[in-house]
């Protein structure tokens, strides 16, 4: 006998690790060495031209880049806030209702269910200026007698995608809300009230802490989620007008195709992860320590 | 200072009536003790006088104020619950100031307060500690320590001990006991356990299937059972029955046994009745109290012994119907060993075979 003898650990993780490395690990280093080359897709043997840190040094100085950046941030902030206030909203105002809350929870959820892309397209209609379902109400309500430039101009336009975003994800906080309120222990709630709290005191002082682990979570999920923001935006405005609208992922995802210089695209990519990383990180810090301040967790 | 008034109190879950038309009247300073096998309303009642349950009928008064249609922060009570409901992300300092927070006092009169709680239920060493890191004696008495700071008009404690170990619960009684000594405010207490009801209670509300029962001092309602439920569920252990005929001036049970009717009771002849007598009350000639005057005496085998030290509890058959007496001065019995038991009549019961009711005039 004298085969190859693998420990058998090794042998066990085997499989486990050659599904990693395939889906995660070879496109992870792929592009993290392209990110380093000035890699086009038009002219693929570009991709042993090692620059260095050129295509981040690049970026970093590049005032379109910090532009799109501001903006991801921008709109992360307004988005998750507007969200976490509506959804908390609406999960309140659901779990007040005694009758059909299943049907209104099933209900909540139907946002979700569409594609970001449809749901892109849907609001690139209902803000036309010419046709949209907006200035129409508008103008027949005798409001204005403008075509109200929506997706035109520049601040309008931002305020339609965080209108869209809005729609789709504030159910992601109502339900997380609404998880957080049934779970919350009627007890202390009653010596809230026997201790002289009116109803928004109870909310502040008792319901609050509870759901802020809910609220946070919901943070994470939707802050990796916005950070990534692309299909709205590219179906509504196309990071436009002049780029006012520009994201950044749109912008990177028109250096790698559009520009097709993926090596450049890739690098702002890594740079834009840790936004992501950031945020996430950021939330899950608050998580921890909401839970703890409920004596939840070590 | 407050008196606490129920008049025809009814609760109703939608069509079904969980209390029915209770009526009881609770002076100032007075601890009143509901106690009940578990499910008979004394929640609901409790609940409805702090206001966290809607009032289906009748009238909740305290000192003298209809209360029915007022939020629990309007009654002036405060309410120990059984699983504490501390507030988890609150030190044991924010927990007992919090109502006095609420109450927009001045910290200087919140610190006061709260420290003069700690100092009584010993929580001063805890106090910036989260309820998390408490034992459950420790939340227990920081619980308590919340219903305190505020001097209420009346305290509402429902099942407070329940949670606690034997022990402790022992512990947590006397303190209770003190504490209504030194606050001398009303204090209504449910529990189902009855000798915490025994001994705490200045007046104990016996409760069955969302009735009152009996009312009664715990002396007044051992020894004055008005029917065979309050017999067997106030003591331990409950009291025997047996089931019988008056015939002339005896009880004849099923198998022949006979035994004379006990002092006080006038019954016709030929009437059911049920015989209730403690283990107290039927001991082993020789093992037993001083004779009194009306004494009878049966011969039965004991079937078990449990040991107690002081004494033991022996049970035996008679008339067909397992009995436990008592046996002073124990020494050892073996299993089926013959032996006289005297009973003393005085201490016995008869009530109505039918409705369970007493027969006492
Ligand atoms: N929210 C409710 N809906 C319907 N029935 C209830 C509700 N709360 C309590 N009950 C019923 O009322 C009765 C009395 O309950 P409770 O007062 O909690 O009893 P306990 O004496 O054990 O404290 C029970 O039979 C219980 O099932
Ligand atoms: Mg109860």
């Amino acid at each position: 006998m004298n085969r190859l003898k693998l420990p058998p650990w090794l042998v066990l993780l085997l499989p486990a690790i050659i599904i990693l490395s395939a889906v995660v690990l070879i496109p992870l280093v792929l592009s993290l060495y392209s990110s380093f080359t000035s890699y086009r897709l038009t002219r693929p043997d570009s991709i042993f031209n090692w620059v260095g840190f050129f295509n981040y040094e690049k970026a970093l100085t590049d005032v379109k880049f910090w532009a799109a950046f501001g903006r991801t941030v921008l709109l992360l902030t307004v988005a998750l806030n507007l969200e976490m206030l509506f959804g908390l909203g609406l999960a309140l105002m659901v779990s007040k209702v005694t009758q059909g809350q299943r049907l209104l929870r099933t209900m909540m959820m139907f946002p979700m269910m569409f594609s970001p892309i449809l749901v892109g397209f849907q609001f690139k209609f209902i803000f036309n200026d010419n046709v949209g379902l907006v200035n129409n109400a508008l103008q027949s309500l005798g409001i204005t007698d403008q075509a109200i430039p929506w997706l035109v101009d520049g601040h309008l336009a931002m305020f339609s995608i965080i209108f869209a975003e809005i729609w789709t994800a504030t159910s992601v906080f109502g339900i997380l809300i609404l998880a957080g309120l049934y779970a919350i222990p009627r007890d202390p709630l009653e010596a809230a009230k026997v201790d002289g709290c009116t109803a928004w005191q109870s909310f502040r002082y008792v319901t609050l802490p509870f759901l802020m682990p809910f609220i946070y979570i919901a943070m994470a999920i939707r802050s990796l989620d916005v950070a990534r923001a692309y299909d709205i935006v590219q179906i509504m405005t196309n990071g436009g007008p002049a780029r006012r609208t520009e994201l950044l992922w749109t912008l990177i995802g028109r250096t790698g195709y559009v520009d097709a210089r993926m090596g450049y695209a890739n690098a702002m990519g890594y740079i834009s992860i840790f936004l992501a990383i950031f945020f996430t990180i950021y939330f899950f810090k608050k998580l921890t320590q909401s839970r703890k301040e409920l004596g939840m967790g070590a | 200072m407050a008196q606490v008034h129920l008049r025809d109190v009814v609760k109703k879950y939608g069509p079904l009536e969980v209390v029915h038309s209770i009526n009881l009247d609770i002076a100032d300073g007075e601890f009143v003790v509901l106690v009940g096998p578990s499910g008979c309303g004394k929640s609901t009642t409790l609940r409805m006088v702090a206001g966290l349950e809607g009032i289906s009928g009748g009238q909740v008064k305290i000192g003298g104020r209809v209360v029915n249609d007022l939020p629990p922060r309007e009654r002036n009570i405060s309410m120990v619950f059984q699983n504490y409901a501390l507030y988890p992300h609150m030190t044991v300092r924010e927990n007992l100031g919090f109502s006095l927070k609420i109450a927009k006092q001045s910290q200087a009169d919140i610190d006061k307060a709260v420290d003069e709680a700690a100092e009584i239920l010993s929580l001063t060493p805890l106090m910036d500690r989260k309820p998390g890191a408490l034992s459950g004696g420790q939340r227990q008495r920081v619980a308590m320590g919340r219903a305190i700071v505020r001097h209420p008009e009346v305290f509402l404690f429902d099942e407070p001990l329940s949670n606690l170990d034997a022990k402790l619960r022992t512990q947590m009684r006397v303190e209770i006991k003190k504490l209504h000594q030194k606050l001398k405010s009303t204090i209504i207490y449910v529990t189902h356990d009855q000798i915490e009801a025994m001994t705490l209670a200045d007046r104990i509300v016996i409760m069955r299937d969302g009735h009152i029962e009996q009312v009664g001092t715990p002396l007044d309602v051992f020894e004055n059972p008005v029917n065979t439920f309050v017999g067997t569920f106030i003591g331990s252990p409950p009291m025997n029955l047996l089931s019988g005929t008056v015939k002339g001036s005896s009880i004849e049970f099923e198998d022949g046994t006979l035994l004379p009717v006990p002092p006080g009771y006038e019954i016709a002849d030929g009437q059911a009745v049920t015989f209730g007598v403690r283990a107290d009350n039927i001991m082993p000639v020789g093992h037993a109290l001083p004779r009194g005057e009306h004494m009878a005496e049966v011969e039965m085998a004991v079937d078990l012994t449990e040991p107690l030290g002081t004494e033991t509890l022996l049970f035996a058959t008679l008339a067909g119907t397992e009995v436990q007496a008592k046996m002073l001065n124990p020494r050892p019995v073996q299993s089926g060993e013959r032996m006289t038991f005297q009973i003393m009549l005085d201490k016995c019961h008869l009530f109505d075979a039918e409705t369970g009711a007493t027969l006492r005039k």
